[in-house]
């Protein structure tokens, strides 16, 4: 509201639409471009002692734009036995799923698209749309190995979907509220133990919740070491294995943009979000305008390097072995925690 | 056989060649096929396997090779034994070197004659340079079969040095060309014997790195430990050899056992190592300490390096006496011969070529039965094949 | 470290060349002509290195499980054939090399002789089993007949012959009786010809004429046979 203020505006609906449509069409394949070349090409570079690459750009930094304009300019295949709509229409799946994920994600107090009362169940349901989108890919795709990606991926999705709502959920009970804004303000006011000086995020009390949304984020996104679905070395990417030009550059976009709106949400939801300890949210809301988006965005840098640093680094599972290790492990560990989390608030 | 025509037989291998389905005994209706390969990742070449699964279990499998067969069994007997030289040397491509020794040898033995003491060190350095220069990308290689992409790196970076001092020595990366009957091509480039020495440094620390980073890691173990079980009976009986054999248990190393005159393995302490668990997780251990222990192996051999000619006196025009010998020598992929027979004509009148990976592959579909996918990639990345040397 | 210098085979035997004796495979092949029997045609050894044995065809399979069985070859080296015939096409080279050592093109075929342990065929069918625990190999040979190309198969005594058999059937045009993938290995399937026989023309040298060799014109005033120590050639 302070920006409307000091532009002396009220604009209509349909001028918010706009601007945020116009916000959002810019951020989620910046966002993308912005893992894709720190993590991607720079971390893993270094950590794989290479120097990645070095000529599109000062130092290279340009290089996954100068990919973007090749992958354009390819000739758009489709199989000749794809089911050519269903074929043509699954990485706009994946990608909608992804745009709507960044919907929720406050950047300050009133910086943010849908301020949604259940805004983490929103995120929750969106993110399993692209699962159809992975499905309709590797069933259209018209090739065993797409198909084989796609069916792994959805029960992999499937599965993982339960910790990770598990997970938010220990959130909420602390929080008392499913609204992102909420769950931050809430963080923002929270001492341990009622004492002022352990003004912490929820990652203090909810460390077993964090480890277990992690990795389910790492499975959503389908990375090692939960990428089976992709597996480049055994399906040779799984679902994306007929796409090529744009439409795998959606699916690109997608995988990037939605790691860093799962780093959002798990900045939000655990580390508190767009918001400092012993920063007061509603005293300072004017400077949130301009820390917050900054403060979120380092913390979701932050989680995101746990992300890749995981996936550079680890084999990944049997297709078996990740099934267990969510319905054996994951479940069991957030269920408990759950429930030492409901007694403490009940105590509290 | 009357033999075609000229263009006959042609116009037949370029239709033959056109036509995709070939090998159609492979196709059937039951189940799901699914074709690994040849274009594929795991394959490290042009392998196909022919898989028939029910869901994701595989219920039969059956490698298809043949899409890179060169023919250097019909090459030879039209080259001269320098010239197959070259030709071995395309066998094994990422140890090149290795696959010229047990020729040589053979082909020595035929002619009943020795290198002198400094070729025959050399040789056992480049031998096992060679090994190492193969077996450090194989545990690289499976790094990235598992989707633990970073060893590979670490595996090419590492694998430089080594591939650096056959360059000085032989002046190829790839296909050194280097031995000859009776000797070496040339003698060691100056103070190459300390640069090697730094280089076997670094590959321990290499197999340090990828012991933490790979053999160690928890995924890693659980992905390969108890797939792929091959009992050393059935290793045996297929034939296989090196280190999935050693993995599988057998106490076996043709450099130990039966080194044949000509390498100077005997004047060396070392140790093989064998597994007992006989599935892949063994295997790929064996072969990291395969590699440790070769770098200790060079340390020896520089240390002892006698002087003296590199070549023996062998006539300009090799002509090879009549007769029959087989030399089978312990390669980075296992046990690899030649068997060469004779005419004393300038070119051998057969040679019979036993390339390691062409048994131990052949053993894919005994164990390949009823393992899900994702362990056909493991085994396939654990039993360790050089397209080169199925298809020679 | 256990046999570490081998002493009971190759270097000991090697190193008294004038008792070329060699009591190992000397009994090796006694043990063979008692559990065989007359099914041993010939046989060759060379001290301290080699076995060969030539057996009939119709005992080849019981030669290969008296090895297995009996003589503790365990290890299944190889299978192939050997064709016997001199090449029709002598070297497919018409090089430098040649004409320096021949004088003229060679286009007589020699006549056809086959190799240890003998034979009276053109095509035999050779195969190796080693025995890892003794550090001892036997090279099994039989003859095949012109007329019938066929043998019994080994995959049921090694199942690592599959694949050597179906590539010898292939390369040779052998048939391995009762081998349970008949089929193609290497080859296309319905490929005519069998590369590998002696009169399958090498397409490729029919086609372009070999360029020859240019390094390997004598020195001169230098003796063929006279090795310089320093370099094979070049």
């Amino acid at each position: 509201m302070i920006l409307a203020e000091l532009l002396d505006l009220d604009p209509a609906y349909w001028t918010t639409t706009v601007i945020k449509i116009l916000v959002m069409a810019l951020v989620v394949p910046t966002t993308a471009l912005i893992l894709g070349i720190v993590f991607l090409f720079k971390m893993m570079s270094w950590m794989q002692s290479r120097v990645g690459p070095q000529e599109a750009g000062p130092k290279g930094l340009l290089q996954l734009l100068a990919d973007g304009v090749k992958f354009m300019q390819k000739e758009d295949i489709v199989p000749d036995r794809a089911d050519r709509f269903v074929f043509k229409m699954a990485p706009m799946v994946v990608l909608v799923s992804t745009f709507l994920l960044f919907v929720i994600l406050p950047a300050a107090p009133d910086a943010v698209v849908a301020d949604l009362p259940t805004g983490v169940y929103f995120a929750l349901a969106i993110s399993s749309v692209s699962v159809i989108g992975v499905l309709m890919a590797g069933w259209a795709s018209a090739n065993k190995y797409a198909l084989m990606g796609g069916v792994r991926a959805a029960g992999q999705l499937i599965a993982y979907e339960l910790p990770m709502v598990l997970a938010v959920v220990g959130v909420v009970i602390q929080a008392g509220t499913l609204n992102m804004n909420g769950i931050v303000a809430a963080q923002n006011s929270f001492h341990l133990f009622g004492w002022e000086v352990l003004n912490v995020p929820f990652i203090v009390t909810q460390l077993p919740m964090f480890f277990v949304f992690m990795a389910a984020t790492q499975a959503e996104l389908t990375q090692p070491p939960f990428d089976m679905p992709v597996a480049e070395s055994e399906l040779v990417s799984g679902y994306t294995v007929e796409y090529s030009g744009f439409r795998f550059l959606l699916f690109f976009l997608a995988e990037f943009a939605t790691a860093f709106a799962f780093a959002g949400i798990a900045a939000t939801l655990f580390l508190g979000g767009y918001a400092l300890p012993f920063v007061d949210i509603e005293q300072y809301a004017d400077l949130y305008w301009f820390l917050g988006p900054a403060v979120l965005f380092g913390k979701i840098m932050l989680i995101s390097f746990l992300i890749f640093w995981v996936r550079f680094t680890y084999p990944r599972f049997r297709e078996d072995q990740l099934q267990r290790i969510a319905w054996k492990f994951l479940i069991p560990i957030s269920l408990v925690w759950l429930a030492v989390t409901a007694i403490a608030k009940v105590v509290w | 056989m009357t033999a075609p025509t000229e263009s006959q037989q042609l116009a037949y291998i370029a239709q033959q060649a056109a036509d995709s389905r070939v090998n159609l005994e492979f196709e059937t209706d039951e189940g799901m096929t699914l074709n690994i390969g040849p274009q594929h990742p795991a394959t490290h070449g042009t392998l196909r396997i022919v898989a028939k699964l029910d869901g994701e279990q595989v219920i039969s499998c059956e490698p298809s090779p043949g899409y890179m067969h060169r023919g250097y069994e019909k090459l030879a007997e039209v080259r001269t034994y320098t010239q197959v030289n070259t030709l071995v040397n395309r066998i094994d491509w990422l140890g090149s070197f290795a696959n010229e020794v047990p020729f040589i040898l053979a082909a020595e033995k035929l002619m009943e004659i020795e290198a002198p003491p400094r070729a025959q060190h050399i040789r056992a350095i480049l031998f096992e340079l060679s090994r190492i220069a193969n077996i450090a990308l194989f545990l690289g290689d499976l790094g990235a079969q598992l989707g633990g992409v970073t060893a590979v790196f670490y595996a090419f970076r590492d694998r430089e040095f080594v591939l650096n001092q056959i360059e000085s020595v032989t002046g190829g990366r790839f296909h050194p060309n280097f031995d000859r009957i009776g000797g070496l091509k040339d003698d060691l480039p100056k103070g190459w014997i300390a640069e090697t020495k730094a280089a076997m440094e670094k590959l321990r620390d290499f197999c340090d790195e990828l012991e933490t980073l790979l053999i160690g890691n928890e995924i890693f173990q659980l992905r390969t430990r108890g797939v792929g079980v091959i009992p050393p009976e059935v290793a045996l009986s297929y034939g296989l050899s090196g280190a999935n054999l050693r993995g599988s248990g057998v106490d076996w190393d043709l450099r130990r056992d039966a080194c044949p005159p000509g390498l100077p393995y005997d004047k060396i302490d070392w140790k093989v190592w064998t597994h007992p668990d006989c599935d892949s997780f063994s295997r790929s251990w064996v072969r990291l300490q395969e590699v440790r222990e070769s770098t200790f192996i060079v340390d020896q051999l520089l240390d002892s390096i006698p002087a003296g000619p590199v070549m023996a006196k062998v006539p300009r025009i090799i002509k090879v006496p009549e007769g029959e010998a087989y030399v089978e020598t312990e390669n980075p992929l296992g046990a690899m011969g030649y068997y060469v027979v004779s005419k004393g004509d300038l070119v051998p009148f057969r040679v019979k070529i036993r390339s390691a990976s062409f048994s131990n592959v052949s053993i894919v579909p005994w164990v390949c039965r009823g393992v899900y996918v994702p362990d056909v990639i493991t085994i396939l990345a654990s039993l360790y094949f050089i397209l080169g040397d199925i298809d020679r | 470290m256990r046999r570490l210098s081998s002493t009971d085979t190759a270097p000991e035997a090697e190193a008294t060349p004038e008792a070329p004796r060699d009591d190992l495979r000397e009994g090796l092949l006694a043990r063979l002509r008692e559990e065989l029997g007359d099914a041993v045609v010939d046989s060759h050894i060379r001290p301290g290195d080699d076995l060969w044995v030539r057996v009939t065809r119709e005992a080849w399979v019981d030669a290969a499980v008296v090895a297995k069985d009996k003589l503790h070859c365990t290890f299944f080296d190889f299978l192939s054939g050997l064709d016997w015939l001199p090449s029709p096409y002598g070297r497919d080279m018409d090089s430098q090399e040649d004409l320096l050592v021949h004088g003229a093109p060679e286009k007589e075929p020699a006549p056809m002789v086959s190799g240890y342990a003998g034979g009276d065929t053109r095509f035999q069918v050779f195969c190796r089993f080693y025995a890892p625990t003794k550090g001892y190999g036997i090279t099994f040979k039989a003859d095949l007949p012109d007329d019938d190309l066929s043998v019994r198969t080994l995959v049921p005594v090694f199942a690592g012959a599959n694949w050597h058999e179906r590539e010898c059937a292939e390369m040779f045009g052998f048939t391995f009786v009762g081998h349970p993938q008949p089929w193609h290995l290497y080859l296309p399937t319905g490929f005519e010809g069998f590369p590998l026989r002696k009169d399958f023309p090498l397409l490729a040298r029919r086609l372009k004429p070999w360029p020859g060799i240019v390094d390997v014109e004598p020195m001169p005033g230098e003796d063929e046979g006279d090795g310089d120590g320093e370099g094979g050639e070049g």
